[in-house]
């Protein structure tokens, strides 16, 4: 569902389907050997002493795509993922890279296992009702 | 930009970043609640399947085709600029089921819509968040021309436990929405008191 995502960097149309099948950007990777599985709301910024990606041979032009996206403003995966119109699992492969060259890390969300603290847990419920 | 843009120099802020679930049958208002609340417009995210859906898939005359999108939607409410909550429905069709498995985990609870003329819809994510002790509620989305039923009859109805709050509501309406999202974070924090240490590890 690319919709105004078009025009800017989609030069094919939905109904033709993605002109370069989805894996082919990861070289057929499906996973990382970084990375482990990324959540959907792990938070990925970039390195503060990170390069200028666009000089990297070495990198597609998602992945500088990412960079730049996440330069201004810390983005989760899920919303990388709907900005690039990719599906979450290319997208973590691109994220896994962009760690492994040192120009992006990830914050994780709270460990699965443990409960949010309380104290989080009002702040959301007073950021709720202020809304 | 998506968090805000921060002034030039200064590292943008991470912030802690938390997701509730919205689960329910298909047309029940997943997207709508979502939509009611969020600051965003619900984005689309996908992920692609290959072998998975073939057992069910039938294929026949499009054999080239092997593989299948299954699409989440999702919005963002930021709260501060360090607390970030987001809001994902999950797949509508049974066959993605293991898609909520990866969407469930760390989640901080989960809103089941139901509609009571079609409550059998919603058995399956009650059952779901039942299993894996994921604090959940029953939003029971008022749609016009539907009978009401008291809470307490859908509870039956769905033979919920006592302590699973079922609240009625209105997808489409923001401040419903967003006391069925506080209901949920209250109820996942009188869980959290009730069954499991608040640090694990």
């Amino acid at each position: 569902m690319s919709g105004d995502g078009q025009g800017r960097s989609h030069w094919f149309d939905d109904e033709a389907g993605p002109v370069v099948r989805p894996y082919a950007m990861t070289r057929g990777r499906t996973t990382s050997p970084a990375q482990h599985r990324l959540d959907l709301i792990a938070v990925v910024g970039t390195e503060p002493g990170a390069g200028d990606p666009d000089g990297d041979p070495t990198l597609a032009p998602e992945h500088v795509e990412i960079v730049g996206l996440c330069r201004d403003a810390p983005q989760s995966v899920a919303e990388l993922a709907a900005e690039l119109d990719l599906p979450i699992g290319v997208v973590r492969v691109l994220i896994g890279d962009l760690v492994h060259a040192e120009l992006v890390h990830v914050t994780r969300p709270v460990p699965p296992a443990e409960l949010p603290d309380e104290s989080i847990l009002r702040d959301v419920i007073n950021g709720l009702r202020a809304l | 930009m998506i968090f805000g843009r921060s002034e030039r120099g200064k590292p943008p802020v991470e912030p802690v970043t938390l997701k509730i679930l919205v689960a329910g049958g298909f047309g029940v208002g997943k997207t709508t609640l979502v939509g009611a609340v969020s600051e965003i417009r619900p984005l689309r995210t996908e992920e692609l399947l290959t072998e998975a859906g073939r057992p069910v898939d039938d294929t026949t005359g499009v054999e080239g085709k092997h593989t299948t999108t299954v699409a989440m939607d999702f919005g963002r409410i930021t709260l501060r600029e360090d607390l970030v909550l987001y809001l994902f429905g999950t797949p509508g069709q049974d066959r993605f089921w293991f898609m909520w498995d990866e969407l469930s985990e760390g989640a901080l609870g989960a809103v089941v819509l139901a509609d009571t003329r079609r409550l059998e819809d919603c058995f399956a994510a009650v059952d779901y968040f039942e299993r894996r002790a994921i604090p959940f509620l029953v939003g029971v989305n008022c749609f016009e021309g539907a009978d009401r039923y008291p809470a307490e009859a859908i509870r039956q109805a769905l033979d919920l436990d006592e302590d699973v709050p079922v609240l009625l509501c209105d997808a489409r309406d923001r401040e419903s929405a967003k006391e069925v999202l506080i209901g949920v974070v209250q109820h996942a924090m009188d869980y959290g008191a009730d069954h499991r240490p608040a640090v694990a590890t």
